[in-house]
């Protein structure tokens, strides 16, 4: 005898239900996480490196890198002068809850109050791979073009931050800043918007206020 | 892409209910899928048919219902999907928009032998 079973749920993958475990972990230490999202070449690293630079001495920042291959974005993390934890995905092209729950013993949770996540180089997968952090961050960068945002429409739905890298290039690049940001506004309006050049340092400090804000006011905001 | 995590948890999600009916057997499972949440059929059908093997639910009938993405205009009431050239509103132009269908990614229901 055939019938017809009601399930009506939500396909909350594993790895969705592992982001909430993460979550609550770095909420039990008063972690703040941050997770930062670009293309290869954007400019993760280097917003990353000046960020720390400018807020090591006002808070206590732990860096994880999500690399296929090579520790070289821990390694500068760690010359900006934080520990820094290496994750070598194993070809895996984006960060996942699982690989971030296993590095989170290399991290110092207690004396951490800023945890620095810098994604695989990649705009399509990580953006369905949520790792339990508080914010996601997407950096786009002037060379890659103003169509971004129509092409990749979930990545830029997910974020609570966009970072356009690379400003000092405009002049040499045809990017209809007015285009992108119509897209942008479509798709997550109100967004915050931080349009900086990491090489320069103009537009730097507005991000690293806004930054530096999201994290004091976590700190201080006791549950 | 990764469909493999998601034909993990349906598969869960199915045995759960399957067994709590009483199945001897999962014929077919509904699914509502949305535009945005990039999740392709064949690839589905494919890890579907290497994980449901062994289980209640092998030889199950994957049955898809596709939900296009729209978006609405807050200003000026107009609804439309998109057409990869547009995200603003066609008809105003207007940035103030938002998504009313398309994240969807959920089973319905699953069709059992009791």
């Amino acid at each position: 005898m055939r019938k017809t079973v009601s399930v009506v749920e939500n396909i909350l993958k594993a790895n969705d239900q592992l982001a909430l475990a993460n979550r609550a972990l770095l909420e039990q230490h008063r972690t703040f996480a941050v997770n930062f999202m670009a293309s290869p070449g954007a400019g993760k690293t280097s917003i990353i490196v000046r960020s720390v630079q400018a807020l090591k001495d006002h808070f206590r920042i732990t860096g994880i890198d999500g690399d296929i291959a090579t520790s070289i974005d821990a390694d500068r993390m760690a010359a900006a002068g934080i520990p820094a934890v290496q994750i070598n995905t194993g070809g895996a092209c984006h960060l996942d809850a699982v690989m971030v729950h296993n590095a989170l013993p290399e991290v110092d949770l207690p004396a951490t109050d800023l945890l620095i996540i810098e994604n695989v180089g990649n705009l399509i997968c990580p953006a369905n791979f949520p790792l339990g952090a508080h914010l996601n961050i997407l950096i786009a960068s002037v060379p890659e073009g103003a169509d971004k945002p129509y092409k990749y429409p979930t990545m830029y739905r997910g974020v609570q931050a966009l970072l356009l890298n690379k400003t000092d290039l405009l002049p040499y690049f045809d990017f209809d800043v007015d285009y992108f940001r119509h897209g942008v506004e479509a798709l997550n309006p109100g967004l915050a918007f931080f349009p900086l050049s990491a090489n320069t340092g103009d537009g730097l400090d507005s991000w690293i206020s806004w930054l530096a804000e999201q994290v004091s006011h976590y700190l201080t905001d006791r549950h | 892409m990764h469909e493999l995590p998601f034909v993990e948890s349906i598969l869960q999600i199915t045995l759960e209910h399957a067994e709590k009916a009483g199945a001897r057997k999962v014929v077919a499972l509904d699914l509502v899928i949305g535009q945005m949440t990039s999740i392709v059929d064949d690839s589905v059908q494919f890890y579907w048919d290497i994980l449901s093997r062994g289980t209640l639910a092998q030889g199950a009938r994957l049955k898809f219902q596709r939900l296009l993405a729209l978006y609405r205009c807050q200003d000026c009431g107009h609804t439309y999907s998109l057409d990869g050239h547009h995200l603003a509103c066609p008809q105003c132009d207007s940035a103030c928009v938002q998504l009313v269908q398309g994240d969807e990614l959920r089973l319905e229901s699953i069709e059992i032998e009791a």
